[in-house]
């Protein structure tokens, strides 16, 4: 037998696609959706105004899309399509419009998702340091929670490797064992891992903490880091 | 060796509250600046020769005399979206320090004639953008932003625009198409930003580092400013190091400082019993160098003479304990996911250098296919409109060159694992 028939087999979407996302054939005999009728589309209170905060900053409200989808998945959860209505009306954009932009750009949710996010680098710093064990790890211990787990490309926190970003909160460098105390602490609703939080980390440039623009000669370590694993 | 312009005293409690800020001096140099004429402004970052830091490195001053004269809506985008594999300086300076960004951008937007102005951060950073979003307030407050600042007559509107997660707008045109709150494809060039950019207006679009360098350029002086670092390569840059070292972080240091010393000296090098196996010089978008290469000079000139690049000044060292193989899987995942799919060389280039080391995994790939590997990187590079697909075809094709044999065995190995036929190593 050769390695060519032992190959695994492929995964198939519905419609024998190869790619996700195309499970659901689009009603072509439907005229598309125009912009939202404000009379007919019931939009919150204070979503509406912090969209037209948003779209007040810049030059070209449209501008505003990314804040305004951000605000409007804070408020639902995910971009559910009454969401992407709410803000397609309060921008006065097209649903379709505002729906390609959020299928772009990896923080908006399509489907609907638990409430808290762990997104664990997977990218080369943190996967050389142990990130792959991580991850399974952590979606292990998150299965049964409200708490949705995904491996995200580099999240700008490679110096506390293997890192993971809870609720927007960076924390490393993480343990196996980190996994089960993350989800502890959002069940709880604790700041999660205090001691590992990036926001309190000093800076590793044993000069940054000393003084002037001179050259530095000693270099006292203030930031070294607990070894890593 | 180290040298602490930016990061001078930068765990100094509260410094991201204006008030400690000024009590260091902050936005003297914004004072100093708007007595002269912006054309001396400018002057004086021409002559500190201060090159981009945000990968490209090209001459800051250079790019803002590109911009065209005159009364029209310009503008200044800081490039925020510090996405590339291994970096992570902006953030620190931006989270502990964001008042030095805030005074290089008012002393920048006075030189160009610009009155509006975006951070675009990256939305995974939601730390440092709450701390610029405070920092803005507290200095439209003060009287350092808005209408008529300082009595000069100069205006300017900052904005901070958040992000959604996708490594493309951190390309310049890739970023333009975000803020104005479309999907991030980059466009195509020329016209570069710097004649229609942002809402088809010039703008002039540069990285955090650079922009956080101008107070220390308008204090110190361009001339004086150009003496620090190394021919061609002015100043001192950010660098973060990470993967196998000892202490990694941020660094200051001078440009010059021999590699050995950074990755050895500052940082520790790898663990107990370990050597250097490859380092990426900037970023997981630069070729890879050796360890033999340690004692090269971190600098631009340098970095490009060894067949690689400075880049963004991330120092990925990666120690002999893990696979080129592995190393490799793990960057070419990356690019295939983060391809915005608008240019065909990447968007299929990257996705079938993907399945391609999964066919190495699998026991399918035999030592020739390799030569078909590195040719399509040659067919990626040069091809698009950004170097999305360029940044996975240089490493990959450095990779490539570099350890072809243990790539070969690789091969060898999993088409034994299969029991597919073996051919012997050339």
């Amino acid at each position: 037998m050769s390695a060519i028939d032992r190959r695994p087999p492929v995964k198939r979407y519905e419609h024998g696609s190869r790619v996700p996302g195309w499970d659901e054939a689009v009603d072509l005999t439907k005229p598309p959706a125009t912009v939202p009728d404000p009379a007919l589309t019931p939009v919150p209170e204070e979503l509406r105004a912090a969209i037209e905060a948003e779209m007040a900053k810049y030059p070209d409200s449209k501008s505003a899309s990314i804040p305004a989808l951000h605000l409007a998945q804070r408020h639902h959860g995910w971009c559910s399509p009454e969401a992407i209505d709410q803000v397609a009306c309060v921008m006065r954009l097209t649903p379709a419009y505002l729906t390609s932009v959020a299928s772009f750009y990896d923080m908006f949710y399509l489907q609907p998702k638990p409430s808290n996010d762990v997104f664990v680098c997977t990218n080369i710093t943190c996967s050389l340091l142990g990130a792959d064990e991580f991850y399974a790890a952590m979606s292990q211990a998150a299965e049964g929670h409200d708490v949705s787990v995904r491996g995200f490309e580099c999240l700008g926190g490679c110096d506390i490797a293997p890192m993971a970003s809870v609720n927007g909160e960076y924390v490393g460098p993480l343990h196996l064992d980190d996994a089960r105390l993350i989800v502890e602490d959002l069940e709880a609703g604790r700041p999660v891992l205090e001691h590992k939080q990036l926001r309190h980390r000093a800076c590793a440039d044993p000069g940054a903490a000393s003084s002037a623009g001179a050259p530095d000669s000693v270099p006292p370590n203030p930031a070294a880091p607990e070894e890593p694993r | 060796m180290t040298r602490h312009l930016l990061f001078d005293r930068i765990d100094e409690p509260g410094l991201n509250t204006l008030s400690v800020y000024e009590k260091r001096g902050g936005y003297g140099a914004l004072r100093k600046s708007l007595e002269l004429p912006p054309a001396a402004i400018i002057e004086e970052i021409k002559q500190s020769a201060i090159r981009g830091r945000g990968g490209a490195g090209f001459q800051m001053g250079m790019k803002a005399s590109f911009l065209p004269k005159g009364d029209m809506a310009k503008y200044l985008v800081c490039n925020a979206d510090e996405s590339e594999p291994g970096t992570f300086k902006d953030r620190e300076l931006m989270q502990k320090s964001p008042h030095t960004l805030i005074e290089g951008m008012i002393i920048t937007t006075f030189a160009a004639g610009i009155h509006h102005a975006f951070i675009y951060i990256r939305g995974e950073y939601q730390l440092q953008a709450d701390i610029l979003d405070a920092a803005v307030a507290e200095a439209e407050a003060a009287g350092y932003l808005g209408e008529d600042i300082l009595g000069s007559g100069h205006s300017l509107k900052l904005v901070v625009h958040r992000g959604a997660g996708a490594y493309i707008c951190g390309e310049e045109t890739g970023l333009l198409d975000s803020l104005e709150g479309k999907r991030g494809n980059p466009r195509l060039k020329p016209p570069f930003p710097a004649i229609e950019g942002l809402y088809h207006g010039p703008t002039l679009v540069n990285n955090v580092e650079t922009l956080g360098t101008v107070p220390t350029i308008m204090n110190m002086g361009g001339g004086e400013y150009a003496k620090i670092g190394a021919q061609g390569s002015t100043g001192t840059k950010l660098i973060s190091v990470s993967g196998d070292v000892q202490r990694p972080g941020n660094y200051e240091i001078e440009l010059g400082t021999s590699s050995r010393d950074i990755i050895y000296g500052l940082c520790g090098g790898p663990k107990e019993g370990r050597k250097v196996k490859m380092w990426f010089p900037g970023g997981s978008s630069s070729p890879v160098l050796l360890e033999q290469d340690l004692d090269l000079a971190y600098d631009f000139d340098t970095m490009a003479k060894a067949g690689s690049m400075l880049g963004s000044g991330a120092i990925i060292v990666i120690d002999d304990s893990h696979s080129a193989f592995e190393v490799a899987q793990k960057v070419v995942k990356f690019y295939t996911h983060e391809s915005c799919g608008k240019c065909v060389p990447c968007r299929e280039g990257t996705n079938w250098t993907q399945k391609f080391l999964a066919r190495i995994e699998s026991g399918e790939a035999t030592p020739m296919d390799l030569d078909i590997l590195a040719s399509v990187q040659t067919q990626i590079i040069g091809n698009c409109l950004c170097v999305l697909g360029d940044a996975m075809a240089m490493p990959i094709g450095s990779i490539v060159v570099k350890f072809r044999d243990e790539l070969e065995a690789e091969i060898e190995a999993a088409r034994e694992r299969a029991n597919a036929p073996i051919y012997a190593a050339a």
